[in-house]
């Protein structure tokens, strides 16, 4: 059962550096640790079997695909669809228990990059795909719907850019190649992700309206504004990946990049500067809006946590 | 469907086999960190780390032909490295036009490319024999003692046991719109893809909700049988002197790699 869609996003041990996989392995279990938590507290005993057979079905609904043209088949990733249905933080716990269990029993992923992929595939679909939704989440049918498909098509391509960065960041792939072309590969598949999470939240809305509730509930206004960061930072990123075939003057003037960093697996931006880009003031503001980004998301996670929790009306 | 459908252990009588889980997970974690902080063109190094595998399956009685298909798996990735071939400064060894550009495939570009796909054909060898040697629920087991969140390796456990019972119920949606889409063998059926989509997402609507009811169904079916939060474990795990030497000897083994890999790199 080869998802070739998929795979791209799953990123196999080996491609990323020690510092990025370390790095991303940091982020992702002060994530998991608070949403632990935040589940926890929402829904008590019942949040094993609950989230448990909840990712069995996004592994299972990865299985109803649908003919798009000559042979091949578009199929549902599930990430914002988890987000939107479950609330962003149990939405985290099960697809990490998703890319967990396929990197453990069928070697889809890696193990050492888990980190990676958790971000990828649980954290940002969360934060784009909830945070994004949430912000429609009271309005009209045709708004909630309308919002749904953005949000899916948005966080497929945050997660795609984010996994160009990473690889781009190890060393493994050129920014200037690799951004463009993931962009461009998961701008389809993220057409074929926001139609099936429509359709299927659609049915959800006209079959079983109550359970849309619990979703909304267990994520705040916070959301919103993680969501419109991280969106934010891929339409800024997205323009400047897009002058490509300018980019190609690298190749002939090969401004020295990398060669430190090959040796160096514990240098996560050389200079604080993106190598591809030379040592120019751009670079480095790019180079520091990332870290910067970076922090405030986790930052803005911690203080979440610090926060008491609202009382959370039980329905 | 069967319940060992997803299954990845295959069951043998090794050395391997009896190994602890523990030893096992913590020894394929070190093994693909060694790959990882192995400098690039070690090729004795990768070279001997290939060896541990092979001999690893030797011993486990797993044929080298079996993890090898296997590990077919990360090939489509590797199209994200092809890059560094011509983005890593060196000597020139082919060059050819493209766009009125000059495109230069490095030395130290195949070198550094060569090292990551190794790199990650030994790593996912490693994670495939841990699979194919453990039972998943060992596996489980295991990580639990090595102080994963209880709560997160429970969910997965609870995963892998309701896995084949989704995608029952997933394979009988697709067989019910099989079975309502007839259409001549060179005609593509059903519609516009807009249409295809809409249908394909209403599946999966219904599967979520199915899916909904019967976590609530286990779970009340789980507090009769007296749940009370915590999942129980009746087969406790003792690390025996066979594991000692093992994990010692692993060790030594992936230290011996690093050593050979940082002081004899031919690049």
């Amino acid at each position: 059962m080869s998802i070739a869609s998929m795979q791209l996003l799953h990123i196999p041990d080996g491609f990323l550096s020690l510092a990025i996989s370390v790095l991303t392995w940091v982020i992702t279990v002060v994530v998991l640790l608070v949403a632990i938590r935040k589940s926890e507290g929402s829904f008590d005993e019942r949040l094993v079997p609950l989230a448990g057979v909840m990712a069995a079905f996004i592994f299972a609904g990865q299985m109803i695909n649908f003919p798009v043209a000559g042979g091949t088949s578009g199929h549902l990733i599930g990430a914002t669809l988890a987000a939107i249905v479950l609330g962003p933080w149990l939405a985290i716990l099960v697809m990490t228990a998703v890319i967990a269990l396929q990197a453990l029993l069928f070697q889809d992923g890696g193990l050492l990059v888990m980190g990676a992929n958790i971000i990828v595939m649980g954290i940002i679909p969360a934060l784009v795909g909830f945070g994004l939704y949430r912000i429609a989440a009271n309005q009209s049918r045709r708004l909630k719907l309308g919002t749904a498909a953005l949000a899916a098509w948005l966080s497929v391509m945050a997660a795609a850019l984010v996994t160009a960065l990473l690889l781009g960041f190890s060393g493994t792939s050129s920014f200037r190649i690799a951004v463009p072309a993931m962009l461009g590969i998961h701008a389809l598949i993220g057409i074929g992700e926001a139609l099936i999470t429509t359709a299927a939240l659609s049915f959800i809305i006209s079959a079983r309206p109550q359970l849309l509730q619990n979703g909304a509930s267990t994520g705040g206004r916070g959301w919103i504004v993680g969501g419109i960061l991280v969106t934010l930072l891929v339409i800024l990123i997205s323009p400047f990946a897009s002058g490509f075939p300018d980019g190609l003057e690298w190749v002939a003037e090969k401004n020295g990049f990398l060669d430190t960093a090959i040796n160096a697996p514990f240098e996560i931006l050389p200079d604080y500067s993106i190598p591809v880009l030379g040592t120019t003031s751009f670079s480095t503001i790019l180079a520091g809006l990332i870290g910067a980004v970076g922090t405030a998301v986790v930052v803005w996670l911690l203080a979440r946590r610090l926060r008491p929790t609202p009382p959370t009306p039980s329905d | 469907m069967q319940t060992t459908a997803f299954d990845r252990y295959e069951q043998r009588h090794s050395p391997i086999h009896r190994l602890d889980p523990r030893v096992k997970t913590v020894v394929t974690g070190l093994f693909i960190l060694g790959n990882i902080l192995l400098p690039d063109g070690a090729w004795l190094a990768f070279a001997a780390a290939w060896g541990l595998v092979w001999i690893s399956s030797r011993l486990a009685r797993l044929p080298v032909s079996f993890i090898l298909k296997r590990s077919f798996i990360v090939l489509p990735f590797t199209l994200a490295a092809i890059t560094v071939l011509f983005s890593t400064q060196g000597t020139a060894v082919y060059t050819f036009p493209l766009f009125s550009h000059t495109i230069a495939i490095t030395n130290e570009g195949i070198v550094r490319f060569t090292s990551i796909i190794i790199r990650s054909w030994l790593s996912v060898q490693g994670a495939i024999l841990l699979t194919a040697t453990t039972r998943f629920p060992d596996l489980m087991h295991a990580l639990r003692h090595l102080r994963a969140p209880r709560l997160l390796v429970a969910i997965i456990s609870f995963m892998y046991r309701y896995l084949f019972v989704l995608a029952d119920e997933a394979a009988r949606l697709l067989r019910a719109r099989e079975a309502r889409s007839a259409a001549a063998a060179a005609n593509q059926g059903g519609g516009s893809i807009l249409w295809r989509a809409k249908v394909a997402g209403g599946m999966v609507g219904q599967l979520f909700i199915r899916s909904f009811e019967r976590s609530e169904r286990v779970y009340n079916a789980m507090l009769a049988r007296g749940y009370r939060g915590q999942l129980m474990t009746m087969n406790p795990h003792d690390l025996t002197r066979q594991d000692w030497a093992g994990l010692g000897a692993a060790i030594f083994l992936l230290a011996l790699i690093q050593i050979i890999g940082h002081l004899i790199a031919i690049a």
